[in-house]
């Protein structure tokens, strides 16, 4: 019975969860310029819209470089910072990580001001590069969680058998380490690739004159014509996510049922 | 460990260029940030010399101190509201769902679309000729569109609420899992019933899932941006609206820099009192 009403309850939890982001995709194929009920008929006329807005395009391609850009820096120095602290131990270590954890516990909008004003101080443009800057400060963190986690899974023995063998520490890093913790990494590069890609505030104080994707959108909610194709947008940003969801699950359940080679 | 010992200046050469970068990034601006909120604007630049007059005007006015209390109520109704409705979600996926994975990836993916967008959605779903509204009309339910369902505090908790589950669901869920099963049944055998049981030994074990979800949720809801302006209205405003227009609008930095850190310093102040008391309770209740 008790089992009964938690799985209800459940559902209807998933619904709350859902339904708001159903309307999404139902009314960007809504033959009406009013987002209302009832829907008046199919069409993929805001789809079309999309494909020949040139402003909307440039600013997927900004969002895209800044994406990939920032994944793999904060992974590289996610990477390094986690294997720093999971390998030796470090004096300091703790302080280390609570600092390069800090930015999850400062509000966006205190991080993208500061970084303003640190621009205006150096006399340095608002940019694309400091927009990276700025998501960095929200992605080593996640980067260095996922990673650290990984690290910590592993037999440091299998470095050590390296070395024995007469691997110097870079060979060891490419040949055990690295395939060791490549589940870990791509899923550090998916994990910081979408955080950044969805990131609004910190973009909308540093992009400047070159809107990433959110600040696009962000500039199109006030136009009501517009609005459907914006849904289209995210009707396509979410099949795109969920795909990328899919893609990153795969491949972490790839590296857990098999966490050590030969093993 | 000798070995990690005798290397240990590899270590902080692999742990510098992060360092290095967060330190550019996070403690400089900062720095500058807590400069700003030193000094006075004088039209476009800044007066001479150093003056506290920005935090006597940030602690002083009543309309800041309005706007400050009213943010933590918020995101505290928002907090209590995203947990209480993800602890029953994850006490079921933890202890009843057969297939749990799937409930988990089922419970995320309306996270990755756009934060903007999701809660554009819910602007949509409560506006006057929203999807809640004209559906109630087309059902005859409602003659006359209800006008008290967007642009207030309710419609922003809510929408924060909804953009925030997964912050809730996956601490409280990875708490609940680590319980020991056979602390359950041991407490079965004593003789506990089924309520007994959940208060004295699995609500208090999942309890640091709580907290952590609290805070997760707590720290950033309250300095939000995006949903007060898309959905609060003039009587959902938060601080975050406020600094922003310092900055932007009024062009006043040093006020705006001022807000930001008593701000900042507040969410500090009152997370750190909520995880010494929860953790007070906790104690108390074993």
């Amino acid at each position: 019975m008790k089992n009964r009403g938690l799985l209800f309850y459940a559902f209807a939890y998933l619904a709350f969860l859902y339904l708001p982001v159903l309307v999404l995709p139902v009314f960007s194929f809504n033959n009406s310029e009013f987002i209302a009920f009832p829907l008046s008929g199919f069409t993929t006329r805001w789809y079309a819209a999309l494909a020949s807005d040139g402003a909307m395009q440039h600013a997927l391609g900004n969002s895209l470089k800044v994406g990939i850009v920032t994944a793999l820096l904060s992974t590289i120095l996610g990477l390094s910072a986690a294997r720093a602290v999971t390998r030796y131990r470090l004096r300091g270590a703790g302080a280390a990580l609570g600092f390069i954890s800090l930015p999850l516990f400062i509000p966006d909008i205190v991080l993208g001001l500061s970084l303003l004003l640190l621009l205006g101080a150096a006399g340095l443009p608002l940019s694309l590069a400091a927009v990276v800057l700025g998501h960095l400060l929200v992605c080593v963190p996640f980067a260095l969680t996922v990673l650290i986690a990984r690290f910590e899974g592993f037999d440091r023995n299998l470095d050590e058998a390296s070395a024995d063998l007469g691997e110097d520490g870079w060979m060891t890093f490419w040949r055990v380490t690295f395939p060791l913790m490549l589940p870990g990494i791509v899923a550090s590069l998916l994990l910081t690739f979408i955080t950044s890609f969805d990131e609004f505030l910190l973009a909308y104080f540093l992009s400047g004159t070159e809107a990433t994707l959110p600040v696009y959108i962000w500039g199109q909610l006030r136009f009501p014509e517009r609005l459907p194709m914006v849904l289209a947008l995210g009707a396509i940003i979410l099949g795109a996510s969920v795909g990328l969801v899919i893609l990153a699950e795969y491949v972490r359940n790839l590296g857990a049922r098999k966490p050590m080679v030969g093993a | 460990m000798a070995d990690g010992e005798r290397n240990s200046g590899e270590g902080y050469v692999l742990l510098s260029p992060t360092l290095v970068v967060m330190g550019l990034a996070l403690a400089a601006p900062l720095l500058l940030m807590t400069l700003t909120s030193l000094k006075s604007q004088q039209g476009l630049s800044f007066g001479e010399g150093w003056t506290l007059a920005q935090y006597g005007a940030v602690l002083g006015k009543a309309s800041y101190r309005a706007l400050f209390i009213r943010s933590v109520v918020i995101s505290g109704a928002v907090t209590a509201a995203t947990v209480c409705l993800a602890y029953p979600i994850a006490y079921f996926v933890a202890f009843h769902a057969r297939r749990k994975f799937l409930w988990l990836v089922a419970l995320t993916v309306p996270f990755w679309t756009s934060y903007l967008l999701r809660v554009f959605a819910w602007k949509i779903i409560l506006g006057f000729d929203g999807v809640i509204n004209s559906g109630l009309m087309r059902l005859h339910l409602i003659g006359q569109p209800l006008g008290f369902l967007l642009y207030n505090p309710f419609a922003v908790v809510v929408t924060l609420a909804h953009a925030w589950a997964a912050f809730a669901v996956l601490p409280i869920y990875v708490s609940l899992e680590k319980i020991d099963r056979s602390l359950l049944e041991a407490a079965s055998d004593l003789g506990d019933g089924a309520v007994r049981r959940f208060l004295r030994i699995t609500l208090p074990l999942s309890l640091p899932g709580v907290i952590g979800a609290a805070i997760l949720i707590f720290v950033p809801t309250t300095g939000d941006y995006v949903t007060p302006a898309l959905v609060g209205g003039t009587q959902g405003t938060m601080i975050a609206n406020l600094i922003e227009v310092e900055f932007n609008g009024v062009g006043n930095w040093p006020l705006g820099a001022a807000l930001s850190l008593v701000s900042m310093a507040m969410v500090a102040v009152i997370a750190g009192l909520f995880v010494a008391g929860a953790r007070a309770v906790a104690r108390s209740a074993r």
